[in-house]
């Protein structure tokens, strides 16, 4: 499902963010038949303009294997339940942006009249790109992959908490009481107060240190968006995810200080949270780089 | 200034029958000169006084007779912070809180406040008193310039939840005010709290709301403006509070100051007094998930309170109070609910309340899942 949603990113202004008015279900199926239209287009650009484009330094993740509790919210026998822990292992290694996309690198985007302009664009090298929508932060990896004829998206969510390492949030263990679900809300609600950063404006690249593997500012203030949807999925009677899964791709997960579900249009997700949570203090992004075999192969 | 000042302490002194003299030394005297036939409470108690939300000790129903209850406020000018966005306001505060503490007396009791200017401001302040009677509510018997104090006392003669707040005159009085110079009195009855067929009312925990919107002024690119100093800011603050929008309407003083470690806690069982006050604008708190069993939504208690309200309105100028007993576990929303208000420019609250969840109040009978008969998978 990721696959597809990854393939809607535009390559010349075309198609993500004419999505937004559209039913989110026909703006999916869709995307599966523009991947070909978007692969000619791409060829026709990546040419002359290549040049102009420096490609963002990158980590190569070796594939292995890491504990992984799905996304998603998920019910067992009609009740809310935990979600399930898996061990995940990559069949490819994962190349992801060392940092965020920087302010000034999605302003460039913005020049080219393929991503909107939002107040988090400037001119600034040194700071993360802030105030981007899932469908913006889309946009900027066709446009960038246009650009430099390589691949580049979102990372999935499983990607991006496998290169997170030891800066991933938290995921494990909420109190999933059937006779008290207040017990789940106060302790969602506690984690993410405690992970709530005491700097709320984004701070220059490279501030909240790296990663384990090298990334930059992993878990800061700036959450960032993956490609992967809401679900809610029913689990049998012994725990085992089933085939009962509900998604919903209007909303994507950001992840940061806490996995949120963020709705893709949202920029400022403070605005747009909850009524009882603590909100994403910023939304941007980092993506990572597919094989480019793979990618032309395709 | 200083003149017309003392002008108008002469004037209130004047009209006390039995004012001995015109060269009234100080405040304090005049006070005192001006009780008539009543006696001073002997009995005093000096009260340390907390940071909203927070309210200092206090007994419910009055142990003692009527007392003069001393309190100290110092004024502090300061740049504050007031949302995560890193905007600052040039502030001006009672104590440094925003609003300033919450002081609470029994009815016949005595206020006798202190209020301190230290010499590291720059502006002149006082203190008008919604529950005090005459001299601008103490306003024209309290003005200090930086470096000076003063004290003054005045009777609690009405019980509720009254609003105080800076008026130094003009166009200084809303600046003072909406740059955060505004509190709260709460004159209990001296038996407590009562519903409206005299029965008494409890509360297990008092938590203090201060509502204030603020007007920040932005520049050309609808940045937001900071400034160096207070005498800086007044010009466009002044010319963005004659637009009445304000940039942020929060509680106690930030977004976010009474959300997420700053939630407030509570439990099942326990019966809460919100105190919530707005000094220069309506709003109407809702508590998402919960009630106004008993609200004075006027703010004072000799009515009789309201019951089961849904939301109460608070008009500019004045303060409510709202008792609510929790009966479910969880996380409440405590807002005003003009809900742009709430979520996009602030003035929203959190309560973290623990206990055992009553199914027969509400279950969630089936968790969601797929509707029966659709075909799942279509993605």
């Amino acid at each position: 499902m990721n696959e597809a949603a990854d393939r809607i990113g535009p390559p010349r202004g075309w198609g993500a963010r004419m999505f937004s008015s559209l039913n989110r279900k026909t703006a999916i199926v869709a995307s599966a038949s523009a991947v070909c239209a978007m692969v000619l287009s791409i060829g026709a650009v990546a040419g002359p303009r290549q040049a102009e484009i420096d490609a963002p330094p990158v980590v190569e993740l070796a594939p292995a294997n890491f504990e992984y509790v799905l996304p998603g919210e998920f019910t067992r026998a009609d009740k809310p339940d935990n979600a399930p822990r898996l061990t995940v292992k990559f069949k490819k290694p994962v190349v992801m942006m060392k940092r965020q996309v920087t302010a000034a690198e999605y302003q460039r985007c913005v020049d080219d009249h393929v991503c909107a302009s939002t107040d988090g664009a400037s001119e600034r090298r040194d700071m993360p790109a802030v105030l981007v929508s899932w469908l913006d932060a889309t946009a900027y990896a066709g446009w960038l992959s246009a650009k430099l004829g390589v691949k580049y998206r979102l990372p999935t969510d499983e990607e991006w908490t496998f290169a997170a390492g030891s800066h991933a949030p938290d995921e494990e263990g909420f109190v999933v009481d059937p006779d008290n679900p207040a017990k789940t809300w106060l302790s969602r609600y506690a984690r993410e107060a405690n992970a709530d950063p005491t700097v709320k404006e984004p701070q220059p690249i490279g501030y909240f240190g790296a990663n384990e593997h090298g990334l930059l500012d992993v878990g800061g203030n700036v959450w960032e968006w993956t490609s992967t949807c809401y679900s809610r999925t029913a689990r049998d009677d012994a725990g085992r995810p089933t085939r009962a899964v509900t998604r919903n791709c209007g909303v994507r997960i950001a992840e940061g200080g806490h996995r949120a579900y963020i709705t893709d249009f949202i920029r400022d997700a403070r605005g747009g949270g909850c009524a009882v949570g603590t909100p994403p203090s910023n939304l941007g992004f980092r993506l990572v780089r597919d094989d480019i075999r793979s990618w032309w192969l395709f | 200034m200083n003149i017309s000042r003392r002008a108008a302490m002469i004037g209130a002194a004047g009209l006390a029958a039995v004012a001995a003299s015109v060269s009234v030394p100080d405040a304090a005297d005049a006070a005192v000169k001006s009780e008539g036939n009543e006696t001073l409470p002997t009995r005093r108690e000096k009260i340390k006084l907390v940071m909203p939300p927070f309210v200092h000790p206090h007994d419910q129903v009055a142990k003692h007779g009527p007392t003069i209850k001393e309190f100290t406020l110092t004024v502090h000018e300061k740049k504050i912070v007031v949302d995560d966005d890193g905007t600052t306001m040039n502030a001006m505060t009672y104590d440094g809180s925003i609003p300033g503490p919450l002081m609470v007396v029994h009815q016949d009791d005595y206020i006798e406040l202190t209020l301190v200017n230290p010499d590291t401001n720059t502006m002149e302040h006082n203190i008008d008193f919604h529950a005090s009677t005459g001299a601008l509510g103490g306003g024209a018997l309290t003005h200090v310039m930086p470096g000076e104090q003063v004290v003054l006392r005045f009777k609690a003669t009405r019980p509720g939840v009254f609003i105080y707040h800076c008026a130094p005159g003009g166009p200084m009085i809303p600046w003072h005010v909406v740059s955060g110079m505004q509190g709260a009195v709460m004159v209990l009855p001296r038996d407590g709290l009562k519903d409206g067929n005299g029965k008494s009312l409890h509360y297990d925990r008092v938590y203090y709301v201060g509502e204030t919107e603020f007007y920040i002024p932005r520049d050309a690119n609808g940045k937001f403006k900071t400034y160096d100093s207070l005498g800086d800011a007044y010009t466009d603050t002044e010319q963005t509070m004659r637009g009445l929008i304000p940039s942020h309407v929060v509680f106690n003083g930030k977004v976010g100051a009474l959300t997420g470690k700053n939630a407030m806690p509570a439990k099942v069982g326990e019966t809460v007094l919100i105190v919530h006050s707005q000094a220069n604008r309506d709003t109407r708190p809702h508590l998402i998930g919960g009630h106004g069993d008993y609200v004075w939504e006027s703010g004072k208690f000799s009515n009789p309170p309201e019951t089961d309200l849904e939301t109460w309105f608070v008009r500019g100028g004045s303060a409510a109070a709202a008792l609510y007993t929790f009966r479910q576990p969880g996380v409440y929303a405590y807002l005003n609910h003009n809900l742009i208000e709430a979520v996009l420019l602030g003035a929203t609250a959190h309560f973290k309340v623990e206990g055992k969840w009553n199914n027969g109040l509400m279950a969630q009978v089936k968790a969601p899942g797929p509707i029966p008969g659709k075909t799942q998978g279509a993605l």
